[in-house]
């Protein structure tokens, strides 16, 4: 899952939970995927680091990505 | 002509030279005068046409010429055309003046007004320059329309680089041009106009073709001089938000001869390599010169075709360019561009963070609304010891120590407050409330009503 759609994903829970008539237990278990959610979005930000890299195109028309210092 | 005039005591003044004894034709061939008789070893040597070449721009023997033909007897002192015997052909004629007038003028730019403007079928552009007094042919060949932005018009004032040369096939003079300038950028301007027209005409410009950008890109493909300002401001953006993207350069000259086809090429290449979320196709502050690719109609269309988002980042703020209107959205500078196409990793975490206050206040208010209601059911049945109540209320609490445990934060026991309104749903934006609003302000241990005294204001 991309952070973009856990972030969407977060968006739909949060709706669903502040909406009216909801049953405890599909409450509950949103609320756990939520939670699952946070934690997984929140790891890849601590975990991520901006990199630079450089595009590079083959003779046969394949590509390499090459890193270079920052 | 004078020399025809002398040509006859030249015919009489001894044999053995050129054109002796009626050999001569004036009018023989574009070669110059006739070689001397093979057998006659004393005639002076004849200057061909091919040593004429050879010894580019001649300097007519002015010595000679000072000198009355008539008093010649010598003739190793005589010159090509000195006499109607040796009368050089109009040929050698004009190409010894185009070597004359090339070899005296260095290039240079010359001032004056376009007139009789014609874009020849084969490509080259012809028109006259002139001023109250005079006036010049000129010539720009197709191969050096590529350093003008746009063919002149009739009546523009120009300035115009090239040299100066002779067009023998006419015997005119001709200046041939490589660079032009017209008062007020005219020419750019001119070229800006047809270029955003044909783009517009194919609907490249039309506001509906923008493409949003995504909100949390995470490669980002920056099309830019590898060694330039702009590359080196757009990192410096990303380390500083802390973002969580990967920049991947896909050099291109920006400037120069070669800028057009390998911003072409390198725009082409994120299409086709198809990883990116988004794009940066831009440079840093220069001329307008420097910046002129970015006008190019070929550019355009590249970045308009291209298969991700694109931002286009050319120059400072005052700078506008074709591949502005194209991308799907412009940025003043590069460093703006990496601003719009990330978001810091506070920002994010912040944003994280509203989502997990979000679903603990709702999962609260789940669990005090059924709270309430068993409370109610309990004094209805006039039995709160009742089995059913109870065992609800231990269901119940049981859901809400786990929506607590489960809760990352545990927001309110660290002394945040939470302001609902009076549905019971979290107000987490400034745009749920107005002025003199009533809502709950939510904190640890109780609920205070509250109401909003001023004009909410947004954080920028």
């Amino acid at each position: 899952m991309t952070f973009e759609q856990r972030i969407a994903r977060l968006e739909e829970i949060a709706g669903q939970l502040e909406g009216q008539g909801l049953e405890l237990d599909r409450a509950l278990s949103l609320f756990e995927e939520g939670i699952e959610t946070l934690r997984a979005a929140a790891q890849e930000l601590a975990t991520a680091e901006a990199k630079v890299q450089r595009l590079v195109e083959r003779a046969d028309g394949s590509f390499d990505v090459l890193d270079r210092d920052l | 002509m004078s020399g025809g005039r002398r040509a006859p005591r030249r015919d009489a003044s001894g044999a053995g030279q050129p054109g002796v004894g009626g050999e001569y034709d004036l009018f023989a061939d574009g070669q110059g005068p006739t070689p001397p008789h093979p057998a006659d070893e004393s005639a002076p040597p004849t200057v061909k046409r091919s040593e004429y070449q050879r010894d580019k721009a001649p300097t007519p023997p002015s010595g000679g010429a000072k000198r009355r033909s008539e008093d010649v007897t010598d003739d190793q002192g005589g010159y090509p055309g000195e006499t109607a015997q040796s009368a050089v052909a109009v040929s050698t004629l004009t190409e010894t003046a185009r070597d004359v007038i090339e070899g005296a003028f260095i290039p240079l730019w010359v001032r004056g007004e376009v007139m009789d403007f014609k874009s020849h079928r084969n490509g080259h552009w012809y028109f006259c320059l002139r001023d109250s007094r005079a006036q010049i042919r000129c010539v720009v060949w197709s191969r050096d329309q590529r350093g003008i932005p746009a063919p002149p018009d009739d009546g523009m004032q120009v300035a115009a680089f090239g040299r100066l040369t002779v067009y023998p096939t006419r015997g005119e003079m001709q200046f041939t041009i490589v660079k032009m300038r017209a008062r007020g950028d005219g020419l750019r301007r001119k070229a800006l106009e047809i270029t955003r027209k044909r783009l517009e005409a194919d609907g490249l410009l039309a506001p509906e073709r923008k493409r949003r950008l995504p909100r949390y890109p995470r490669v980002i493909a920056v099309v830019t001089s590898p060694d330039g300002a702009a590359l080196h401001d757009i990192v410096a953006v990303i380390r500083r938000r802390e973002a969580n993207v990967r920049l991947v350069v896909v050099p291109a000259a920006v400037q120069g001869d070669t800028a057009v086809v390998e911003l072409c090429a390198a725009i082409e290449r994120v299409s086709r390599w198809g990883e990116a979320d988004l794009a940066i196709i831009g440079r840093g502050g220069g001329s307008v010169e420097d910046l002129w690719a970015f006008n190019d109609e070929r550019v355009a269309r590249a970045i308009a075709y291209c298969s991700v988002p694109t931002i286009s980042a050319v120059g400072h703020e005052v700078d506008i360019s074709i591949s502005d209107l194209v991308a799907d959205m412009r940025a003043p500078t590069p460093s703006a561009a990496a601003e719009a196409a990330v978001r810091s990793s506070s920002e994010l975490r912040n944003e994280l963070r509203k989502f997990s206050m979000r679903m603990s206040n709702a999962a609260r208010s789940l669990v005090r609304v059924r709270r309430d209601q068993l409370r109610h059911l309990g004094r209805d049945i006039g039995d709160a010891g009742s089995w059913q109540v109870e065992s609800r209320r231990t269901a119940l609490e049981n859901v809400a120590g786990k929506l607590h445990a489960l809760s990352p934060l545990a927001t309110l026991g660290r002394g945040y407050a939470v302001a609902r309104d009076a549905e019971g749903r979290a107000l987490t934006s400034v745009e749920s409330f107005r002025e003199g609003d009533a809502f709950d302000l939510v904190l640890r241990d109780g609920v205070v009503p509250s109401r909003v005294a001023g004009h909410p204001t947004k954080k920028s």
